[in-house]
């Protein structure tokens, strides 16, 4: 019934609704607000079933007949929590309403557990598989043997062995006990793909009904007993810190406990987040140090002035070098250089990480893509054991690589150490933008040599960039060209770099499919039917080439003032077409009205998924494309939050088309693969619309 | 300080903050209802979106004494069992991804459809266009509107998708 009703701290962590202020500044109530089921189950530890039959790490089976599957990557919105039960429950022939998730706890014997490089379904598209099977192999063995029958009799189907010739059946639950007595079989027989029941279906998210109700357990919403909350005030400038600061304004704030410097700055701990930010304004920093002369221009400058030198040849086919030293008809070579921003992931749950030291184990709690690297920064940064490290991997309020890094991990346990408490570190969306790890800024300068009919023949592409990763993309690419080479040119970043959504990809598929554009546009041809020229050893994309062009009605002109543009791109095991329609007026204001997209990600795991990772990755490509940058000026970030880092909005969005080409390949990745062409494809639509070439991103710069 | 009430997912409730402090670190750190979120605490994202009075507000910039005396929903008590119509039409639509801006959008959305049941693609538009979504959820958070106006009994938009599962 309504009305207030109080309720002791441990009911109140049971409920999942969690308080933290102990005492002092805040009345505590307690009280029902509607559901309490499901919630934050995620922020405790996973509770050990010795009666379950557990064949192997990813799966166990209990006396009901529930399934629980261990997922070992981080779900960040792309889908693994429902994508990787379903290897499970394939070969298990479970039955799906009966699959429950737990998120692993970092541990080694998963293997690395870094969600990364799209590479969760095919990393684990064998072992899950074959650890379903196994179980269906060791619950088809002790149904065989409850009814003494010949095993080949017996086959697995909705969660229960069947005795073909009679008919009987046994549920999975009943014959746990038994099959957990029995050898786990070592070479497990797989399905075909002709006998998939789950795979390749629009099955239900697990993780969405929680994130409807606000029951999902982020990072940011971990509540534990006696909890404390810290902001971190960091030098503003990159390798810069503190030399002075006033501790005492800030610990008279009303809420805040205390102020200590840690590796990265100095922290307010406080018994909320409004206090500790609050704290944190009254510390009236000094700074010193950092590199005040680190601006964008001068990057910039470094960049292109590198695109000038040759560099470190990463790959080469025939002499690219002479065909382009060749100094006669000059007309024929066809020169550009591209440039790309420094830019800032921007997940919408801002970084955090909670942390609590006791008896000499460490528990945190964090959202985080890399639960393995932050079980080693952990117990690197207290000097104790990997293995008294407690990582609980939250959901991820996104992650797009920054998750990788584990810098909020180590203020958390830093402050667990000087405080004694439980703790969260919380960075506010100025600290996420100001400090992140930032896609690197890079240059491309390409060079091609075109024959008499305009088909080119010689091809250079020298990316300048801080980090050798740049190449790839740009070091093979599907066009055969008889003369190619691939260059790097090092320049140093003075600021911190890390992946981002596509890495690489990102700026070599702008460069390239620009790049190519500018080819065909040269010549007078199409740009479709060059690319096609340009495709006979590269099947795969001239497929999905070949259905973008179909789909987006590539052959019929578009409509009065709309503009088309194409791009390609084969990452991570997949080959992704896209067409962006946009129409744009002299003034410079241009939309995206429609993307059609074409992908071969090999074989199909749940293709809604498949469709929603590409919508979003076109979002994600688009407001870098049209938005993104990280400027510099006297050694500091420009940008702070989003209205200055602008995120894609509501009535931007262009309409999508996703046209999922069915293959027997084995499977791609899928969460970053839609991102690259969109920049690319729409920056050759605005060529075609404006007859300049857009050669820098962000296209619409700062609005 | 002193006690500050308000009725809160039609409970009373009162707390006894600093009264400058946002209504979204009271919900989150002091009540512990963590299902309002922070994304920016500018009055940018639209993550932190409530009901005050059954209007969508930002309660990041909320100051909690402005809140004395008021009616508060959060997400969490937006409906029992995840039973809104948006809720429904949200799970239907398979529309969040990461979900971290969900609660904000969900908010955001039940609040057009409960003061405009059959709303037009610009009134949707125009509901939605403060809350961001970094996954790029908002294709399907367009339909799942449609979906839950035409469930609700109003005219469908003549361009709704019903999607097959
Ligand atoms: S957190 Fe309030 S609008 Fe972003
Ligand atoms: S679903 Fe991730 S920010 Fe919207």
């Amino acid at each position: 019934m309504a009305g207030i009703i109080k309720i002791s701290r441990r009911e109140f962590l049971l409920a999942g609704a969690g308080s933290t202020a102990a005492g002092g500044a805040a009345l505590i109530l307690g009280f029902f607000v509607g559901r309490r089921y499901e919630r934050k189950k995620l922020v405790y530890p996973v509770p050990p079933r010795p009666e379950a039959f557990a064949p192997n790490a990813f799966l166990a089976i209990d006396g009901d007949g529930s399934v629980t599957v261990w997922v070992t990557r981080s779900e960040m919105g792309q889908g693994v929590s429902t994508a990787l039960p379903m290897l499970v429950a394939e070969e298990l022939d479970a039955d799906w309403a009966t699959i429950r998730i737990e998120q692993a706890l970092a541990n080694p014997a998963y293997g690395d557990q870094a969600t990364v490089a799209s590479r969760s379904v095919s990393r684990l598209w064998g072992p899950l598989r074959k650890a379903g099977a196994a179980a269906r192999e060791m619950l088809i063995g002790a149904a065989s043997q409850t009814w003494a029958v010949d095993r080949a009799q017996c086959t697995a189907e909705r969660g229960a062995v069947v005795h073909v010739p009679t008919g009987r059946r046994i549920g999975f639950g009943a014959l746990a006990g038994l099959a957990a007595s029995l050898d786990v079989p070592a070479d497990p027989p797989l399905k075909e793909p002709k006998d998939f029941r789950l795979l390749g279906r629009r099955i239900p998210r697990l993780d969405i009904p929680a994130k409807v109700d606000g029951s999902a357990g982020y990072g940011l919403d971990v509540r534990l007993s006696g909890q404390l909350f810290a902001v971190v005030a960091r030098c503003p400038m990159f390798g810069g810190r503190a030399a002075s600061f006033d501790a005492a304004s800030a610990r008279s704030v009303p809420g805040v406990r205390d102020v200590v410097e840690i590796s990265s700055g100095v922290a307010v701990v406080a018994d909320g987040t409004w206090a500790a930010v609050k704290g944190r304004e009254a510390l009236n920093i000094q700074w010193t140090g950092g590199a005040p002369d680190l601006s964008s221009a001068g990057m910039s400058e470094l960049l292109r002035s590198g695109t000038e030198t040759s560099g470190d040849t990463v790959n080469s086919v025939g002499d690219a070098g002479a065909v382009l030293a060749a100094a006669d008809q000059p007309d024929r070579t066809v020169e550009a250089v591209y440039e790309v921003p420094y830019l800032a992931h921007a997940a919408m749950e801002p970084i955090n990480c909670t942390a609590h030291l006791a008896g000499g184990t460490c528990h945190v709690w964090v959202p985080t893509q890399a639960p393995v690297r932050a079980q080693r920064a952990v117990a690197e940064t207290l000097g104790i054991k990997v293995s008294d490290v407690i990582v609980h991997t939250t959901l991820l309020g996104g992650g797009f690589g920054r998750r990788s890094v584990p810098a909020e991990v180590r203020e958390a346990v830093e402050l667990a150490r000087a405080t004694g408490k439980p703790i969260q570190v919380v960075w506010s969306r100025e600290d996420d933008i100001r400090h992140d790890f930032y896609r690197q800024a890079t240059a491309h300068r390409l060079t091609a040599r075109l024959d008499d009919s305009g088909w080119p023949v010689a091809w250079r592409h020298r990316v300048v960039a801080s980090h050798r990763s740049a190449v790839d993309g740009a070091s093979e690419i599907p066009y055969k060209i008889g003369n190619f080479a691939a260059e790097f040119v090092k320049v140093e970043s003075k600021i911190p770099l890390g992946i981002w959504r596509s890495v690489s990809h990102s700026y070599t598929a702008f460069a390239v499919e620009c790049f190519i554009d500018e080819l065909a546009a040269r010549t007078g041809k199409d740009a479709i039917a060059f690319r096609r020229h340009l495709l006979a050893d590269s099947p795969r994309d001239l497929a999905v080439l070949d259905a973008v062009a179909e789909k987006s009605g590539w052959s019929t002109p578009p409509r009065q003032g709309r503009y088309r543009g194409v791009a390609l791109h084969p990452c991570f095991g997949s080959h992704v077409a896209q067409v962006a329609e946009i129409s744009a007026n002299p003034r410079g204001k241009m939309r995206v009205h429609r993307v059609t997209c074409a992908v071969d990600c090999g074989m199909i795991v749940n293709p809604d998924i498949i469709e929603a990772q590409i919508e979003g990755a076109i979002a994600f490509g688009l407001t870098a494309a049209l938005y993104g940058q990280i400027r510099l000026d006297k050694g500091r970030v420009v940008e702070s939050n989003f209205h200055d880092y602008r995120v894609l909005r509501f009535d931007e969005m262009p309409e999508v088309d996703v046209h999922i080409l069915p293959t027997t390949h084995k499977p791609g990745g899928i969460g970053e693969v839609g991102v690259p062409p969109i920049a690319p494809a729409v920056a050759n639509a605005v060529s075609a619309a404006t007859n300049t070439r857009v050669r820098a991103l962000p296209i619409q710069r700062a609005s | 300080m002193s006690s500050i009430q308000f009725k809160l997912n039609n409970h009373p409730v009162a707390v006894n903050v600093d009264g400058q402090t946002p209504l979204l670190w009271v919900l989150r750190d002091t009540l512990g209802l963590t299902g309002t979120k922070y994304g920016c605490g500018v009055l940018q994202c639209g993550a932190c979106t409530v009901h005050i009075d059954d209007e969508p507000t930002r309660s990041c910039q909320l100051a909690i004494e402005t809140v004395a005396g008021k009616r508060v929903t959060t997400i969490e008590g937006l409906a029992e069992h995840r039973s809104h119509p948006i809720q429904q039409a949200w799970i239907a639509e398979q529309v969040p991804q990461c979900g971290y801006c969900q609660s904000g959008q969900i908010m955001a959305a039940a609040a057009l459809l409960a003061k405009n049941p059959s709303p037009s693609d610009r009134d949707i538009e125009l509901a939605m266009r403060g809350n961001l979504c970094r996954c790029g959820t908002y294709r399907r958070i367009r339909r799942a509107i449609r979906r839950a106006a035409s469930a609700s009994g109003a005219a469908a938009s003549p361009t709704a998708q019903n999607r097959g599962q």
